[in-house]
């Protein structure tokens, strides 16, 4: 009986006495949990220093280029020859070109994109939407060079066929493309935003007669303008910073013109143009594509800061 | 029984004014006959025949799940918007059965307002929020709006406290302003009923008593149906309490009769507080 107590006590006293001995462990541990927020703190600043080192460089390389084009030529002469005798170094033709490209985008993804999310999220049975959403977020799983392809094989003849005056290479056809390509996420992300505006709201709007596109159009899609603003910014960037199409079906004519039936170049396509091929390093040539890339960096940062305003200022809470 | 009577003590004088008027037998605003409605194989109403007066306020009581909000949502059919909902039987508003295929959702909701349980203002500024109503049924006038809100808010009695920032969004009013409120964005397309699903049961006392005098104020013009899960606000404002149960209506009566003289032993169990 008396054993049986005692092997009972020292089955208690071991639990104490192993805690006792993991104590010395534990001293170690200490160390280890002091040392996570530094190591954590390293992986989270990989991603930033990246960033700083990706504009550090572009600066540096940027100057050699101010150097010996003026600031003044490069942002206001429409005159882009980087390789002639006589060359000129002007953004406009390639400014002209992305900017094109991307109004036709967007004019193409902007209403279909918010016309399907609010189809999603206003009216499509749950098994409809867990069936489309899925398929629609495969459209932006296809590489962009398919997208180019389709540009080049399909959509420019097609064009052509209807419009007989465009050219083989041309702005409109990338532009309509890559306003395809955009729509998932103008779509996707304009759905997340009307999905998360609460259904008491909507309620509000049933109960006062509203019909169901009244209840979308005045309730829910103002509910929801930051997120919905939001996935256009991010689209409109998508479409500024898109490479391939671009390079594949509109050609590489340095033009400043708003023609869209014309070929065009983008700054992207001329940065692809430039670095694979033709400029050594060291000439202004070659620095040129730096330049033109920080000008693009800059735009894409400005209008991430912008947007980030908009949806502040027509924010409205709930 | 005696803590009863003392407890409904003070309403019961209000109740005697409203009893005269009661003599004066008041019509139908609702009928419903054999209403049945399934939540997919769920039933969650059972054979509900009831008959709601117009112009004064009916309670529907009951303890959670007893299918009272259900009841409500049925009257101007947002309960369609949950799906996998069915309803048999006929509900009768001005000599028309509104479950009908013919009968549009929209025109019954413009006549049948709702408040509900949490205030749910739209996230825009209180005059939009009143103005609402009235915009979507086609008044564009600024004139005409500036006088719909007006009169609106002043008869929710939350004018005086919002005249001066009807610009200002209406989710920095308080929970019970924001109530008033959307009782006010209700009043504005004035409909004939006005159906409340616990309006006050996210309000602290003090808003509770406000809405509860706006209510009373509301019934000369109105016909109020109003859920609550709380009895002492039945018997303080109704003039006649439906005590539901697992779906079926076990007594409808003048709310003085039933919450002292229950005919049924289970209004009698639920009123004293034995389950619920």
């Amino acid at each position: 009986m008396t054993t049986k107590n005692v092997s009972v006590n020292t089955a208690n006293l071991s639990t104490k006495q192993l805690m006792n001995e993991k104590k010395s462990a534990a001293s170690i541990k200490n160390v280890f949990e002091k040392m996570v927020p530094a190591v954590l703190f390293l992986f989270a600043a990989v991603s930033v220093l990246t960033t700083i080192a990706i504009l550090y460089t572009l600066i540096t390389e940027a100057i050699h280029f101010f150097q010996r084009v003026s600031f003044t030529e490069f942002f206001t002469s429409t005159n882009l020859k980087p390789l002639s005798q006589n060359p000129s170094f002007g953004l406009l033709p390639l400014l002209s070109g992305t900017l094109l490209s991307t109004i036709i985008a967007m004019v193409v993804a902007g209403p279909i994109g918010l016309m399907a999310a609010i189809y999603l999220s206003e009216y499509a049975s749950d098994r409809v939407r867990k069936l489309l959403k899925p398929m629609l977020e495969l459209l932006a799983g296809i590489p962009t060079i398919v997208y180019g392809f389709f540009a080049f094989t399909f959509v420019t003849p097609l064009l052509r066929s209807i419009w007989p005056e465009i050219e083989l290479t041309n702005i409109l056809s990338p532009g309509l493309v890559m306003g395809i390509m955009i729509i998932p996420m103008v779509a996707s992300l304009s759905e997340d935003a009307m999905n998360s505006v609460p259904n008491t709201m909507r309620e509000g709007a049933y109960g006062l007669g509203a019909t169901k596109l009244e209840t979308a159009i005045k309730v829910v899609i103002p509910a929801a303008i930051s997120g919905i603003v939001a996935s256009f910014v991010l689209a409109i960037s998508r479409a500024i910073g898109e490479t391939m199409i671009v390079t594949i079906a509109s050609g590489s004519t340095k033009n400043f013109s708003f023609d869209v039936t014309e070929s065009m170049q983008t700054m992207t396509a001329y940065i692809v143009e430039v670095s694979s091929g033709d400029a050594a390093a060291g000439t202004t040539v070659y620095y040129s594509i730096y330049a033109v890339a920080l000008t693009l960096f800059t735009m894409t940062f400005l209008m991430n800061l912008l947007a980030k305003k908009i949806a502040r200022r027509f924010r409205e809470e709930y | 029984m005696a803590v009863q009577t003392q407890l409904y003590a003070v309403p019961a004088i209000e109740k005697k004014e409203s009893k005269n008027k009661n003599e004066v037998e008041k019509e139908s605003i609702f009928e419903t006959k054999s209403l049945n409605l399934w939540y997919g194989e769920t039933q969650a109403l059972k054979n509900i025949d009831l008959k709601i007066p117009e112009k004064s306020i009916t309670a529907i009581i009951g303890p959670s799940g007893c299918g009272k909000s259900t009841f409500i949502k049925t009257l101007n059919r947002m309960v369609e918007l949950i799906p996998s909902v069915q309803t048999k039987g006929d509900i009768h508003y001005k000599g028309s059965n509104i479950l009908s295929k013919d009968y549009s959702a929209e025109a019954l909701r413009t006549d049948v307002g709702m408040v509900f349980q949490k205030p749910n203002p739209f996230p825009k500024s209180i005059y939009d929020n009143v103005a609402y109503g009235p915009r979507i049924h086609g008044i564009k006038k600024k004139s005409i709006l500036d006088d719909i809100v007006e009169k609106s808010l002043k008869d929710a009695f939350i004018w005086d406290e919002v005249k001066d920032r009807l610009k200002e969004n209406a989710f920095g009013l308080s929970g019970g302003q924001q109530q008033r409120l959307c009782i006010a964005r209700c009043l504005a397309i004035e409909p004939e009923v006005i159906l409340m699903d616990e309006p006050t049961s996210a309000l602290d006392p003090i808003s509770t008593t406000k809405v509860e005098e706006l209510i009373q104020s509301l019934k000369k013009q109105y016909s109020i149906v109003i859920v609550t899960h709380n009895m002492q606000q039945a018997a303080r404002i109704s003039d006649q309490t439906a005590f539901f149960l697992n779906g079926e209506v076990v007594e409808f009566g003048k709310t003085d009769e039933l919450f002292t003289e229950p005919k049924d032993s289970r209004t009698m169990d639920y009123i004293n507080g034995r389950f619920g």
